[in-house]
């Protein structure tokens, strides 16, 4: 390396040539919402770069991401490597991520932006020459230098309104960039005339830096939008392509396309099942979180129906198909996602709403004041030349800031405390909300249950850690997982009894752990040590960090809280409790949830649903507004609005409350830019504006709207 | 004003430098990371970055 006086110019170079190669196919970016400062990013890049098969790790603070460039690891081994070193992380979806680095679109605006900025300036050099008294031969060339410079820029740079104005004309619809592209245009044009035969009236300042500001408003705006997938067809992708046919006894792999109700089918261990059916043999826990929301695994047997999308945990099963392609429970449920997602993508933005009021208004004051003047003068040039400083003056500049300027700063504040805002309009809809609906397993509570250990002695704690090492069905795990530390009791002869537990012997007498129904309990699962009665074990869940203060917060600010979940009575009663909540309801399947807030919509509330679960996507998703956690399942997060990357849940009301200011300085922003069309409009349509009065008008309204924006908390 | 006839072509080429350095800036990826870049200035080792450097 070449010496340097300061390490930091010697390294920029090289961190700029390593930033550029970032974010290509097939790296792999991981979230890391704990980031913070320059010892984070040290720490991070040395500890990846540490692993075998990493060429190259580059955090990006302001994102707070990581992107890593690895041959053959598996992105869960970095973040293990991560956890190691104290630091949070999680994969999201690489499409979302990758959408903002290989931004092609928002780079060429910010190449506009330059482009418009650079003509605006210069062009505005000429213009003070000419407003401060340049006259005859100078004023003449001043305008003509001006023309050089600013047809070129705006024709570049003014794409995107036309374009965007076209297309909105061709379908025969007014919206807000039909009046730009037509100050623009109409602006331009007026002041070539002008200058061709000498007038004083020439608004290529006025033309440029409308198209600045407008661009920069167009830039923020894109930047808040992300690339939104649906969850519909995220839940469409779980289901498997290929099913095992049993034909005779022999094994055929077909397309589920080709399977009919009455076809037995095979699922084998580790399969998800590819459509509904009865098990005709065999028996298995099944995975089947996705429709309860049940950590637990849940055993089948014989006659038990299963629904497309289980996942097949311990034994292999035989099905009776049942239903197949729209038919099964994940179609369905996807259809209803679907609808879900539909009615909310109907939302209209504030903007827009504004935009349909204002392109109309504007256009008939034009012509009425084209209108007023003709008839008044009879003099249809300067009739047309005040109807354009009309338009010009008129031109939504700081409207056309308003909302963008606004989101931009709103989710900034919001992502520094770790909420990553998805969709456009999601700050608008959660400023409205007025009830709130969590889920329970993994959203309130850190969703893997946790074996309460509080009243039991040493002995029996090192007995249950035994079995529970011994066997490896998923509940055994789950024990197992829940008590590391543990020295085991030292058990021999254990046998496993399919479907029922595991049994062994200790001391000469019979150990069994298993099910409630096979040791005499009331309650799954069980411990029995000799004859003793047996002893229920219950899971406890850990709260998720900031559930109580959220809650509470929430409630203190009048918004009722309730909690939907598909989890047993007593496991929701006993957390409800514990928060305080008194709306809690048990046992619901996803569609009761989608039922349930569809019905609390219908009675005209704005319901905030917060979950985690695929069982939960439907809700989300016909919800006003929605937030899942990054730890959510993919379908969930595509459904949602709002993804909470930190763990903490108590940044949930905050957000409420910066969606509630944000919309106050949208509305402000409409009435800033409101009343100086009120000061400005009239002195148009009377004919007094000047070229000067229209630059002056425009920058300091958009100035205004843009300091304003910063006020969000 | 003859003095205009080399001041536009100088302030216009200027400009249009700027602008060029702009366009370099934003192609080389420089506003990517803001924060981070701040940050970065101030890190006593670029260890991490040196084991880019063929030296």
């Amino acid at each position: 390396m070449s010496i340097s006086a300061c390490p930091a110019c010697s390294a920029a170079p090289l961190a700029i040539e390593i930033a550029a190669k970032s974010a290509v196919a097939g790296d792999i970016i991981l979230s890391l919402p704990s980031i913070h400062c320059a010892g984070c990013i040290g720490t991070v890049e040395r500890a990846l770069m540490a692993v075998n098969g990493v060429t190259e790790a580059r955090v990006n603070l302001s994102r707070k991401r990581v992107t890593i460039a690895a041959t053959g690891i598996a992105p869960e081994q970095f973040i293990e490597t991560l956890e190691a070193v104290g630091y949070e992380a999680h994969i999201l979806d690489a499409p979302m991520m990758a959408s903002v680095d290989t931004d092609s679109e928002g780079r060429k605006l910010l190449l506009r932006i330059a482009v418009a900025g650079f003509a605006m300036m210069n062009v505005m050099l000429f213009s003070v020459a000419v407003w401060s008294g340049a006259a005859e031969a100078t004023q003449k060339m001043f305008h003509w230098l001006s023309a050089l410079i600013a047809v070129p820029a705006l024709a570049f740079s003014a794409q995107v309104f036309f374009r965007h104005a076209w297309q909105s004309l061709r379908v025969g619809s007014l919206n807000m960039d039909v009046p730009i592209s037509l100050a623009i245009i109409l602006a331009a044009g007026l002041s070539v005339y002008e200058t061709s035969v000498g007038g004083e009236s020439v608004y290529f300042d006025a033309a440029l830096s409308l198209t600045f500001f407008l661009l920069v408003g167009r830039y923020l705006d894109h930047r808040t939008r992300i690339a939104a997938r649906s969850a519909a067809q995220e839940l469409s992708a779980l289901a498997s392509p290929n099913a095992v046919l049993l034909v005779d006894g022999a094994q055929r792999t077909v397309p589920v396309t080709t399977l009919n109700v009455g076809d037995l089918i095979r699922v084998h261990v580790g399969m998800r099942v590819p459509v509904d059916g009865a098990v005709t043999h065999g028996g298995s826990d099944m995975d089947r979180s996705f429709l309860t929301g049940e950590s637990l695994p849940v055993h089948v047997s014989l006659g038990d129906q299963i629904a497309a999308g289980e996942v097949n945990l311990t034994g292999p099963l035989t099905l009776r198909v049942t239903a197949v392609g729209e038919d099964t429970t994940l179609a369905r449920m996807a259809a209803l996602v679907e609808t879900a997602e539909g009615a909310r993508n109907k939302y209209t933005a504030l903007a827009d709403r504004a935009a349909q009021i204002y392109a109309p208004a504007v256009h008939l004051l034009a012509f009425v004041t084209f209108i007023g003047w003709f008839v008044l003068s009879r003099d249809a040039a300067l009739a047309l030349n005040i109807a354009i400083s009309v338009l010009i003056i008129t031109c939504p500049c700081a409207l056309g800031l308003a909302v963008p300027a606004v989101m931009t700063t709103a989710t900034g504040r919001l992502f520094r405390r770790g909420l990553l805002v998805k969709n456009g309009t999601a700050l608008e809809r959660l400023s409205q909300i007025d009830t709130v609906v969590f889920d329970k397993t993994g959203t309130l509570t850190e969703g893997h249950a946790r074996i309460d250990t509080a009243a039991m002695d040493q002995t029996t704690l090192a007995l249950l850690a035994a079995l529970a090492r011994a066997s490896n069905h998923p509940v055994s795990k789950a024990i197992a997982a829940a008590l590391p530390t543990l020295n085991s009791a030292n058990i021999t002869d254990v046998t496993e009894h399919a479907g029922q537990g595991i049994a062994a012997n200790w001391q000469g007498q019979s150990v069994r752990l298993g099910s409630g129904k096979w040791l005499g309990c009331s309650q799954s699962p069980a411990l029995k040590i000799g004859d003793a009665p047996a002893i229920p074990l219950h899971f406890s869940e850990t709260l998720r960090i900031g559930a109580i203060e959220a809650i509470a917060a929430l409630k203190s600010a009048g918004i009722p809280v309730h909690i939907f979940s598909g989890d047993t009575t007593e496991a929701v009663d006993t957390l409800a409790a514990k928060l305080d909540v008194t709306s809690a309801h048990a046992q619901m399947l996803p569609a009761d949830k989608m039922a349930r807030i569809k019905q609390l919509s219908d009675d005209g509330a704005k319901v905030l649903m917060i979950g985690d679960g695929l069982n939960d996507t439907g809700a989300l998703a016909q919800a006003y507004a929605s937030i899942s956690p990054a730890s959510a399942l993919d379908a969930s997060r595509a459904a949602s609005d709002i993804v909470l990357l930190s763990r903490s849940l108590a940044e949930i009301p905050d957000a409420i409350r910066t969606a509630k200011s944000a919309r106050l300085r949208v509305l402000e922003n409409f009435g800033i830019a409101a009343a100086y069309n009120l000061v400005a409009v009239p002195v148009a349509i009377l004919g007094f504006a000047s070229p000067l009065s229209a630059a002056i008008a425009m920058s300091a309204s958009s100035i205004t709207v843009l300091v304003n924006a910063l006020r969000v908390k | 004003m003859n003095v205009l006839i080399i001041l536009i072509p100088v302030s216009l080429v200027l400009a249009g430098l700027g602008l060029v350095a702009f366009l370099w800036t934003l192609k080389s990826k420089q506003y990517d990371d803001l924060d981070g870049d701040a940050w970065r200035i101030l890190g006593e080792d670029d260890a991490i970055n040196d084991q880019q450097d063929p030296k």
